[in-house]
This record gives C-alpha cells, sequence and structure tokens, in this order.
C-alpha cells in the first residue's frame, strides 16, 4: 500500500485542455482562438490539435495564440507566426501549396473519373443487345421445382 | 503446461493451415473429390487448434500467470475480472491471435454452411482462406509470438493501459476483427471465382451474407470505439479521423460498396468485374488497417507501440495477396461478361452512383491517410493531414449520396422514370425541406450545416419509411408486416443513416461548451440548465484513486440527476483519465468533466451541452439492425432447405 502511495505521489497530476486561466476576456477573441486552436496539432501529442490536449506544449501554443491574437494579429497572421517557428507539421488542414495540390484535387478528379467510367458503362448496357436467357436443363428445372417446394 | 500446449497448438494450426492451402487447391484443379474434400475437416481442425491456443492465453490472463511476458507487461492481479480477460486482445500478440481464431472461426464456418456450394467452389474458398491463415500463423509465430516465457518471473505485471480498462473498448476489438476478417470470406470467394473462371447470381448469393455479416459487425465496431471515444476521452468528441480510425473506416465504406454491387449481380447479372474488384480491395483495406495500426509508419493516438520489423512482415502479406488477388483479376475479369442490360435511369444505375460515390470517399480517406508518408517520403516534407481537411473533402460525397438515395433507393429496375419516382416521394422531400428551413430558422448563427444535416437526415428517414410503405401496395399494414425482411433491413439501415446524420450535424452545429472554475455550492448555466458542484472527494477503486465531483443537474428549479465525474489515476500503469459524467437524454447530453483545483478553493470545470449526440449510435444501431434482418431474409436459407433434401434423397440410394 505504502508503494501504491508514493507511485500516486510520484504521478505529475494532469494537466488539461483549455484551462479557465487561459480564457480571454474578450469572447470574440476567444472565439477566434478557440478556431485557430482547432486547427493547429499539437506536436508532442498523436494527432491532437492544441484545442483538446492536455500536453504541456499545447498549452504553450495556445497561450501564444491568444498572445498574438490580443496584439492585434488576424488569424492567418497569428497560423504565419506559428507555421514560421514550428513548420507545416502543426497544420491539420494542409495547404495546397507545392505537391499537395494531389491531395486536394485527388478527390474531386476521381469523382469525375469514376462518374465518367459509370456513364460509358451505363451507355453500353443500355444499348446491348438483349442476351437469350438459356433454358434452363432438365436436372436444373427438377431441382428448381425442389427449392420453390420448400 | 497449459501456455506449452496453447503454443504447439498454434504450431500444429499453423501446419493444418499449410496443408488446407494447398491440397484442395489442386484436388479442385484436377477434380479429385476426395482431395478437395480434405478442406472441411481440416477448416474444423485449424479452428480448434487456434480456439484451444487461445483459450490456453485466456487462462494465463485470468490466473495471473506472470511467467508469460505478456501477461506481466498487460495484466496486473488487482485488475478486475473482465479487464483481465479483455487484457487478452489489449496489446499486439494476442489481439493477433484474436484474428487468426476469428479468420480459422469463418473459414470454419464456410465449410459448415457451405454445403450448396459447387464441391470445387468450396475447395478453392476454403484454401485461399486458409492461405490467408498461414500468413497471419506465420506472422504470429515468428514475429509477435505471445507465449514467450521470463526466465525470472516479477511478483506482480506491469497493468494493462487504463483507457483501455472500459466495458466499451474491452468489446469493441473483437467486434472489430469480425468485420475485418469477415471480410477476408469476400476475398477469398472473389479470389476462388476467378480461378473457376465463372461469376453468376449464385455466386453472389453466397458472398453477399458474408460481407453482410462482416459490415453488421464493422458498424457495431466502429460504432462501440466512437462511443468509447465520447465518453472516455474527456471532451466528447466522436470522431477523429485518425489513421486508426480511418482503417476501419475505409473497409466499411468499400464493404458497403461492395454489398450494394452484390445486389445487382444477383439480381441482374451485370457489374460482375466490378464486384469482384470490391471485394478483393474491402479485404485489401482490413490489411492495411491492419498495416497502419501495427507497423507504426503513421503516428496515431491508438497505434499498438511497434517495430518495423512487424509493418515489414505485414506489407510482404499485402503485397503478396493484393498483387496476386490483382494478377488473377487482370487475367481472368474480361471472361465475366455482364448480362442484363438496362436504361441510364433504372435501379442498377442508380447503384452504380452509390458505388462510385463510397469507392471514391474511401479513396479520399484513404488518400488523406497516407498522405503525410508520401509528402515525407516524396517530397521531404514533414505535414499534418487532420479532421479539418477531412471534414472537407469526405463530407461532400455524404450529402451528395444522402441527396439521392431515397429516389436511388425506389427506382424500379431496368428502365425507370425519374418523375413518376419523385413523385411518391415528393411529400417527404417537402416536409424534410421545412424540417431543415426551421432549422434554419431556430438556430442563432448563420451556419449551413445544422439545416442541411437536419433536411438530409430527415429526408433519409421519411425517404426509408415511403420507400417501405410503397413496397406494401394497396395492401397497407397487413401487408407491411409480411414483407420480406431484406425489404425491412433495407429500410431500416437506410433510415440508420439517416438518424446517424441528424445526430452528427446536429451536435456539430449546436454544441454548447463552458469552461469555468466552479467554486462548492455556487450554481452555473450551461444551455438554460443548471448545475451545482456540491462536493469533490478522494475515492479508491480496484486498481485507481480517484477525485470524484458530485453535480446536481437541474432545468428551472427542476432536479433532474446527479452527476459523478472523476478524475481518476491509475498508480501502477502511472496514468491519470478522466471519466466524463453524462446525464443522457433523447434530445441532449449533459455533459460534464472535473480538472484540477484551482488555487482560490474551486475546481476547473468543463460542461457541454450535446444536442442529439446518441443519435449518432442510435443511427449505428439501426444501421446495424437493418444488416442483421436483411442477414435474416428468409431467401438466403432456400439454399440451405434445398440441401438437407438432397441429403434425404441420397440416402436410400446407397
Amino acid at each position: 500500500m505504502k508503494r501504491l502511495i508514493l507511485a500516486l505521489i510520484l504521478v505529475a497530476a494532469p494537466v488539461w485542455a483549455v484551462q479557465p486561466d487561459e480564457i480571454l476576456d474578450d469572447p470574440a477573441l476567444e472565439a477566434r482562438a478557440r478556431e485557430i486552436s482547432k486547427n493547429l496539432r499539437c506536436l508532442v501529442c498523436r494527432n491532437e490539435n492544441i484545442d483538446d490536449s492536455n500536453a504541456e506544449l499545447a498549452r504553450d501554443l495556445r497561450l501564444l495564440v491568444r498572445e498574438r491574437l490580443v496584439a492585434g494579429d488576424s488569424n492567418e497572421e497569428a497560423v504565419a507566426y506559428i507555421v514560421d517557428r514550428y513548420g507545416e507539421y502543426v497544420l491539420l488542414n494542409p495547404t495546397a501549396r507545392g505537391a499537395n495540390w494531389m491531395l486536394w484535387a485527388a478527390g474531386p478528379i476521381m469523382l469525375i473519373a469514376g462518374l465518367g467510367l459509370g456513364l460509358v458503362y451505363l451507355r453500353r448496357r443500355g444499348s446491348a443487345p438483349e442476351q437469350k436467357v438459356e433454358a434452363l436443363s432438365d436436372e436444373e428445372k427438377a431441382r428448381l421445382a425442389e427449392i420453390m417446394d420448400d | 503446461m497449459i501456455t506449452e500446449l496453447g503454443h504447439f497448438a498454434l504450431v500444429l494450426a499453423f501446419l493444418v493451415a499449410c496443408v488446407q492451402a494447398v491440397v484442395p487447391l489442386i484436388g479442385a484443379h484436377k477434380r479429385w473429390p476426395g482431395w478437395m474434400a480434405v478442406a472441411e475437416p481440416a477448416a474444423n481442425a485449424q479452428f480448434l487448434l487456434t480456439a484451444f491456443s487461445f483459450a490456453a492465453l485466456t487462462y494465463a490472463f485470468v490466473t495471473s500467470d506472470f511467467s508469460l511476458k505478456l501477461v506481466v507487461e498487460n495484466s496486473h492481479s488487482m485488475k478486475p475480472m473482465l479487464y483481465k480477460v479483455s487484457g487478452v486482445w489489449g496489446n499486439h500478440e494476442g489481439s493477433m491471435l484474436l484474428w487468426v481464431l476469428i479468420l480459422t472461426l469463418f473459414g470454419a464456418t464456410a465449410a459448415w454452411f457451405g454445403g450448396a456450394l459447387p464441391p470445387t467452389l468450396k475447395a478453392r474458398v476454403l484454401a485461399v482462406q486458409s492461405a490467408i491463415s498461414v500468413a497471419f500463423f506465420a506472422f504470429i509465430l515468428f514475429t509477435s509470438n505471445p507465449f514467450l516465457r521470463l526466465a525470472v518471473p516479477p511478483f506482480d505485471g506491469k497493468d494493462l493501459n487504463p483507457l483501455l480498462q472500459d466495458p466499451g473498448l474491452a468489446f469493441h476489438p473483437p467486434f472489430l476483427y469480425l468485420g475485418y476478417v469477415g471480410l477476408s470470406m469476400a476475398f477469398s470467394f472473389a479470389v476462388a471465382a476467378l480461378i473457376e473462371g465463372r461469376v453468376d447470381a449464385a455466386w453472389a448469393r453466397w458472398v453477399r451474407p458474408w460481407t453482410l455479416a462482416a459490415w453488421v459487425f464493422l458498424t457495431i465496431g466502429i460504432g462501440l470505439g466512437s462511443w468509447w471515444a465520447y465518453y472516455e476521452l474527456g471532451w466528447g468528441g466522436f470522431w477523429f479521423w485518425d489513421p486508426v480510425e480511418n482503417a476501419s473506416f475505409m473497409p466499411w465504406l468499400i464493404a458497403a460498396a461492395l454489398l450494394h454491387s452484390a445486389i445487382v449481380v444477383e439480381k441482374r447479372e451485370s457489374l460482375k468485374s466490378w464486384t469482384i474488384l470490391l471485394a478483393i480491395m474491402a479485404f485489401g483495406f482490413s490489411l492495411i488497417g491492419t498495416f497502419i495500426v501495427r507497423s507504426g509508419v503513421i503516428t496515431s493516438v491508438h497505434a499498438f507501440a511497434n517495430d518495423p520489423e512487424r509493418g515489414v512482415f505485414i506489407l510482404f502479406i499485402l503485397a503478396f495477396f493484393m498483387g496476386g488477388a490483382l494478377m488473377l483479376y487482370a487475367a481472368r475479369a474480361s471472361a465475366m461478361e455482364a448480362k442484363g442490360i438496362f436504361g441510364m435511369v433504372s435501379r442498377e444505375s442508380g447503384l452504380v452512383l452509390n458505388n462510385i460515390l463510397l469507392a471514391v470517399a474511401a479513396f479520399v480517406v484513404f488518400i488523406g491517410t497516407i498522405w503525410p508518408l508520401v509528402a515525407e517520403i516524396a517530397f521531404a516534407r514533414k505535414l499534418s493531414v487532420g479532421a479539418p481537411f477531412f471534414n472537407m473533402a469526405f463530407t461532400p460525397f455524404m450529402v451528395v449520396l444522402g441527396l439521392v438515395l431515397p429516389v436511388g433507393a425506389m427506382l424500379p429496375w431496368k428502365r425507370a422514370s425519374l418523375s413518376r419516382t419523385f413523385k411518391k416521394l415528393l411529400p417527404v422531400f417537402v416536409l424534410a425541406l421545412a424540417i431543415g428551413g426551421l432549422a434554419w430558422a431556430v438556430q442563432s448563427g448563420r451556419s449551413l450545416l445544422g439545416p442541411v444535416g437536419m433536411f438530409l437526415g430527415s429526408w433519409l428517414v421519411f425517404g426509408s419509411a415511403v420507400d417501405l410503405w410503397t413496397r406494401t401496395g394497396s395492401a397497407g399494414f397487413k401487408r407491411l408486416m409480411r414483407l420480406p425482411r431484406a425489404d425491412w433491413g433495407k429500410s431500416v439501415a437506410h433510415a440508420g443513416l439517416g438518424v446517424t446524420m441528424l445526430g452528427i450535424s446536429g451536435l456539430m452545429a449546436w454544441e454548447q461548451e463552458d469552461i469555468l472554475v466552479a467554486q462548492t455550492g455556487e450554481p452555473f448555466d450551461i444551455a438554460g440548465y443548471t448545475l451545482v458542484l456540491d462536493k469533490v472527494e478522494r475515492v479508491q477503486g480496484p486498481n485507481y484513486f480517484s477525485t470524484m465531483g458530485t453535480f446536481s443537474l437541474s432545468k428551472d428549479g427542476k432536479a433532474i440527476s446527479t452527476l459523478h465525474p472523476e478524475k481518476r489515476t491509475y498508480p501502477v500503469a502511472k496514468m491519470p483519465t478522466t471519466e466524463a459524467a453524462i446525464d443522457n437524454g433523447f434530445l441532449r447530453d449533459i455533459y460534464v468533466v472535473i480538472g484540477d483545483p484551482q488555487t482560490d478553493g474551486g475546481w476547473a470545470v468543463r460542461s457541454y451541452y450535446k444536442p442529439l449526440a446518441n443519435w449518432i449510435w442510435g443511427g449505428s444501431i439501426l444501421m446495424a439492425i437493418g444488416g442483421m434482418l436483411s442477414l435474416s431474409d428468409r431467401r438466403y436459407r432456400v439454399a440451405a432447405g434445398a440441401r438437407k433434401r438432397t441429403a434425404a434423397i441420397g440416402v436410400p440410394a446407397e
């Protein structure tokens, strides 16, 4: 039991996503901060945004975002400020710059290709000559009767 | 001793699988009945041996046998029994064993229920299924052996990750694996049909129940996982577009597409080669999912601790089965000629559109999931693709799908008239528009999300009802209860999709959040409800310590319920967890989380008003029920009945 209590004391108290003391007084500014936070990645976490994350670093980033907004930055400027320091990796919503256009265009291109192929297929099915349905053999007829009886 | 027997059974199962993968295949090619017949007892033996092996591992967990490395790393003597058992699959090695257990179970059920299959097809299906088993038995035995002993066993274990010590998550992996692995049956049937060179309506009728079952299990598994995330992670998110979630979502989408295209093969003998391709891809995405979860190449919240050697092994399995199947497909697909002809506007073309939307949506999820990897390898850019991308790129497909679904579902086969079908749906279309308009008028913000979601959701729900009602013709209620189960299943599942859409859009559009420092006894408001923090106390659980708050929830002075959010610390695993307290309601959840004590004596508290939250999982349950109804349709059992009769006739002749 003593060991358990000791272990408990050693466990760092969990820090917590958005603390009451971080919240800005101006609700409009705070709403913008939340919006921005939802699109920034917590760098030390696995796939979490800084708004939801409990990590110390996420808190620092949240405070940094709020600092920039209070200093009068626009949303874009505040994000650019963070990206300059932490790299493109913090953006959960990737830009369309460079090769990333492929990522963004993939869906629409595939959809158009799919619709095109589908249309060609449907055209062909619509105009295909009707195939004669082969008559059932006696054996098949007997089996059919058996199944239908069931 | 039991552990060693379990290990030995696993090795034996591996050997049986090797035999079953080869002998029936040769038998089917040479038409040797004896060789083909090997498949059936082998499938049974494989399943029984694996089940024994799994039972042996479970026994080690239940009795806390700390001479086993796996038990030490994932269990603890003070853990509740439920989590001792679920700890078996709460880790990489054990979950792989569960994976192959389910794989062999599906193989065995194919042997039990496959009596109506032509013998060559059955032999080939079982052989292909067994080839998959061979790969995964080898994977377990050579890279992830769960039966390794420790020379010096410790006194106690290191405990299971506390986040996983939860009833929702105890059953999430088994369902998910039943779904993932169930798709292996569709794959085996597809490859067997390619070898056979024959795809017809009967083939589609055999393959559809397996796909349907897999899809139902996936739906339940994904639903459970999302529900768990909602109440366990502490802020009520239900879907994070995390790589591991995507890994289960892609097979779900493809399986949904496969279900629908198999209907066209069954009823109209068209779309054959596309259906085969979908069956191959569905299992391919399952394997990709396995790779993502276990290789560690893509960072994710849920991934198991892992090493690259395993990743490479799975990549080889993936390359072998996908490469082999697709090569076979390229060689044989042209032989699958379509028979039925149909017009531009018809049920068939509706289902083609369904397939395009689902397949492209799955592709979008896929490219978003692997893009960080591609960008890093090919362009040396380290970047993230997260929820905002997926929300933007994926949602439009679902909107279009929801828009066309009720109409497509009611179009007659072969040749249809859009205006005639739409006329039947016009009243509910207007009704759905009115509901969307009402949502627009009532909400305070000017966001489109809520109203569009309400419109689509109700359009789907009412549209499904109309679909079912028109099936009765003029006979009305009397006929309604006697409609085939498949018709009911279709409508219930489609309505379920609508309910889920209502839930997601309602929650995302109208959620309210409040973060504050609560003092004991001082009431505060959230969305018209009043919360009071009554007290905070320290509580000790079986293997954790907890800080538990007591809140009273009331509205307009009327008490509703008492909520107990907790902050737990698991001393052995050295991990804290938050346990949210939720007051569940039909139209809304009130969700309370307690945080740290503040210097002024108050407690940090987050409270949420979450409208329609439960509809998300309610819809998932409806979808699963719809699938099960369809699965229980009498028409799938006709073949089974016919089989019994031939057997009965066959006896006196001998």
